[in-house]
């Protein structure tokens, strides 16, 4: 690397204001041009934003006020990116202005620690898209169309007002933050700020939350796959084609990325459409239906082998298709609802919004709604990608804003899309398909009776709907296909079908659907299993060093193995649980998410502190009190609730008396032995919450001890220690959104009328 | 006969508007990786040749498996 290790302690301000260089064009815009052009509010201007802010306020108004029989779902549209385009121009702006101060006049590290491999200075544009994709996986698509339980709106209201005000400003934060520190990744930062209590409550939350979350992506996969066999022909094949992606790239064509690609899609395409003919004949019908144990089983074997084959062969091709179908199909949905807008008939507020057990996901509205939608709002796991890997890309530092808050607006976008397909269909479909097979009793007849008998306003469901459409995607039943990922298939399949294709092609679009979720589900396990087992591999080599090396096979293969295993039992918990996996476990995946977003928000409160910016500390302290107050109280009902659909241990304190009196039979558990795993899972699910919370709760009061002692250091006039790299003086200028404003445009003009030798030298090395 | 020059035009802006697609989505994809390690290598005035391109992209995945990236949920 071209640079040294930085010293660490200096003090926060007053330091290296980079001298511009004699024979450069300014690298950038002077403060008071940008100001006067901020600040200066033409006619043109006003009515641009005068018109975003009536067309926003008249879409909330149809959505929140009016209470016809159908909302249409273009609202749903207008509503979101009105209020992201305001959220983005005038609150990230504030951010930008009083708390984080960007000083383009500074170096990036891909600029200072430039090597053309990791550290890159990219494209804003080009980095938009690649940190988008990076950040966007199944996460915003499965949680909104569990919270479509309670209604659409207070889902709706969460997404788009929480990634304004915490879910994009702790992305644009922590971005910014490890920019400044060369790129360091947030657990890195947890133990500069935080010290080793902090650091390390924060390392083994992270650690334990991956593991969480890595297992119910996986349950989300392994539910819709279930009893499916050309659900699990099609993702099968996913496999072979990235395979030979790899070795195509490796030794035929090294480089050719996006043919590959493209040879890779057509292949997906094929394996789509040829599952449902493999589904159709017989031995393909017997050789593909698997039950979810045996999937579960499958997945964990799949995911210790991937994790440890080499990243060319696997990973890196499957990576490319994920990539290539995310962009696709999240660019096809959008036009697709604009096109088509769908009719909505959900409430805004359902029966089940003023209810704590609802079939879908059990608990009140507050707080576990906002457990329930974690990406898409705010996700803590975005911190890690945020850290990392994105700041080593960026170019200057004022772009940080339209790719990190910009980037997880998109984001948010995403998941009010899956919101709008989730609630587009019937429903009566929706429970039928969403609830545990213990309620619905797992055949149509059993599921409409339920459904029916839910007493939900509108809802009048015969079981030859649930058969007509389950024959329309091409499965035999969509009865309790809940994970969230199904639901949207077919919403997904509903609304495509009367873009293209009609009802003919609904089956194909089904699995269309299923098969991206699946391809960005394994493409996270995959790397979570890594990401996890080298931060394992890592702690552990605090105690023996040869666990540090990377290349030592049987310290890496033990770690894969492990962390494999947590998360694989997790998994087998939730597939073997009486109760219905996902309804009891999905809580828990919002809750750790949101929990390491907690953490991220506490580092950077204290950074911010640090360097002194205590008028404006209430941008981080407000959505941290936030997402703390609602897992902390999510946790607490988990933890402490007497009512057994809610609390772990009320849930197991009640299986427990049953069997001691001696029954056979309770709830929805059918036998001793379904009893004896309900005992069990509760038990272990509790005592997860427990360790989340206590973890979380460490390192929340270990920032709060920090941002005090910087608080008090700067009224005593002591100066706090800034982590930050030493800054470098820029040699580049590029500009910092999506278009170039009028004054960037004529630095730019200066920068394009350097002679090429001179713009060229502009990556320079040390 | 004329037709074809016309038309030729017509499409030139599509056809801009194509390539333009195309490069962003290569830059997103990280599919101009090799070009920009060439870029840096020659602005940065090595002595020493930069590396081939399948050795580019070999060292490239290789270094990944000791420093894995993570991606979302």
């Amino acid at each position: 690397m071209g640079t040294m290790p930085e010293d660490g302690i200096r003090t926060a301000d007053g330091e290296l204001n980079p001298a511009p260089n004699g024979s450069l064009p300014p690298t950038s815009l002077d403060d008071a041009v940008r100001d006067a052009e901020e600040r200066r509010w033409t006619p043109a201007k006003i009515a641009t934003w005068v018109a975003i802010a009536l067309l926003g306020g008249v879409a909330w108004f149809m959505l929140a006020i009016v209470r016809g029989e159908t909302v249409n779902a273009i609202w749903f549209v207008f509503a979101s990116v009105c209020t992201y385009l305001i959220g983005y121009r005038f609150y990230s702006k504030v951010i930008e202005r009083y708390l984080l101060k960007p000083d383009d006049r500074r170096a990036t590290p891909a600029e200072y620690k430039a090597d053309g491999k990791d550290y890159v200075r990219t494209d804003r544009n080009v980095l938009f898209g690649h940190h988008f994709a990076a950040i966007a996986g199944a996460g915003p698509l499965v949680g909104p169309v569990i919270a479509a339980q309670m209604g659409y709106l207070p889902g709706t209201i969460w997404i788009i007002l929480g990634v304004v005000l915490a879910g994009a400003v702790q992305d644009y934060l922590v971005m910014f933050f490890s920019m400044r520190r060369g790129g360091r990744s947030l657990g890195q930062m947890a133990r500069e700020e935080l010290g080793v209590i902090g650091g390390t409550a924060a390392l083994v939350a992270t650690l334990l939350i991956m593991v969480i979350i890595v297992a119910i992506l996986a349950l989300v996969v392994v539910n819709a796959l279930g009893e499916s066999p050309w659900g699990v022909f099609s993702v099968g094949m996913t496999i072979p084609i990235a395979l030979f992606m790899g070795v195509y790239l490796r030794y035929l064509r090294p480089g050719k990325v996006m043919e590959v690609s493209i040879i890779g899609f057509v292949l997906l395409m094929a394996a789509i459409i040829g599952g449902g003919a493999v589904a159709g004949t017989e031995w393909g019908a017997a050789f593909f239906h698997l039950d979810k144990v045996t999937i579960a089983w499958g997945l964990i074997v799949y995911g210790f082998i991937a994790a440890i084959l080499p990243v060319w062969l696997l990973l890196a091709p499957r990576d490319y298709l994920s990539t290539f179908m995310k962009i696709g199909v999240i660019a096809m949905l959008a036009l697709a609802i604009i096109v088509v807008r769908p009719e909505i008939t959900v409430p805004a507020f359902s029966e089940f919004a003023g209810r704590e057990n609802g079939p879908v996901f059990s608990g009140s509205l507050f707080p576990f709604l906002f457990v329930t939608i974690a990406c898409g709002a705010l996700s803590g796991f975005h911190a890690l990608i945020s850290s990392g890997t994105t700041p080593k890309l960026i170019e200057k530092e004022r772009q940080t804003r339209f790719i990190g808050y910009g980037g997880m607006l998109m984001e948010s976008f995403v998941a009010i899309m899956a919101l709008v397909a989730a609630i587009s269909i019937d429903r009566g479909i929706y429970f039928a398909m969403n609830a545990p097979a213990a309620l619905t009793g797992g055949t149509v007849e059993t599921a409409a009776q339920w459904v029916n008998g839910l007493g939900l306003a509108g809802v009048n469901i015969t079981p030859d709907v649930l058969a007509q459409t389950a024959s329309n995607v091409g499965e035999e039943s969509i009865v309790s296909r809940s994970g969230g990922a199904p639901t949207l298939a077919v919403g997904l399949a509903h609304i495509m079908q009367q873009f293209i294709g009609g009802t003919g092609m609904m089956a194909f679009w089904y699995h269309f659907a299923i098969m991206f979720e699946a391809l960005f589900i394994l493409t996270a396990v995959d790397a979570g299993t890594r990401v996890a087992r080298f931060m394992l591999q890592d702690s552990i080599g605090n105690f023996a060093p040869r666990f540090k090396e990377a290349s030592w096979r049987p310290g890496a293969w033990l770690c894969t193995a492990i962390m494999v295993g947590a998360w694989g039992a997790v998994l087998l918990m939730g597939v073997t649980d009486p109760l219905g996996g996902i309804n009891t476990l999905f809580p828990l995946f919002g809750i750790a998410n949101q929990l390491l977003a907690a953490i991220a928000l506490a580092v950077c409160m204290a950074i911010a502190a640090k360097r002194g910016s205590f008028k404006y500390l209430w941008i981080v302290a407000v959505p941290l009190a936030f997402t703390a107050v609602v897992t902390v109280t999510a946790s607490i009902h988990k933890i402490f609730s007497s009512v057994p659909a809610v609390g772990y241990f009320a849930n197991n304190g009640a299986f427990s008396k049953a069997l001691a009196d001696g029954k056979t039979s309770f709830g929805t558990a059918k036998t001793a032995a379904a009893m004896e795993a309900v005992v069990r899972n509760t038990m272990i699910q509790g005592w997860l919450s427990i360790i989340f919370v206590v973890l979380s709760i460490i390192v929340i009061i270990t920032a709060v001890a920090a941002t005090l002692k910087a608080f008090r250091n700067t009224t005593a006039g002591t100066p706090n220690v800034n982590n930050e790299d030493r800054p470098h003086p820029s040699r580049v200028y590029a500009p910092a959104g999506l278009i170039p404003t009028p004054a960037e445009r004529e630095l730019m003009a200066e920068w394009n009328k350097l002679p090429a030798e001179m713009r060229i030298e502009r990556a320079g090395h040390h | 006969m004329s037709a074809a020059p016309g038309a030729a035009r017509l499409l030139h802006p599509v056809a801009g508007a194509f390539r333009g697609f195309a490069r962003y989505l290569q830059g997103v994809m990280g599919a101009d990786a090799y070009r920009k390690y060439l870029q840096h290598h020659a602005a940065a005035g090595h002595g020493t040749p930069p590396l081939d391109e399948r050795a580019f992209w070999r060292d490239r995945t290789d270094r990944q498996d000791t420093n894995p990236q993570g991606r979302c949920c």
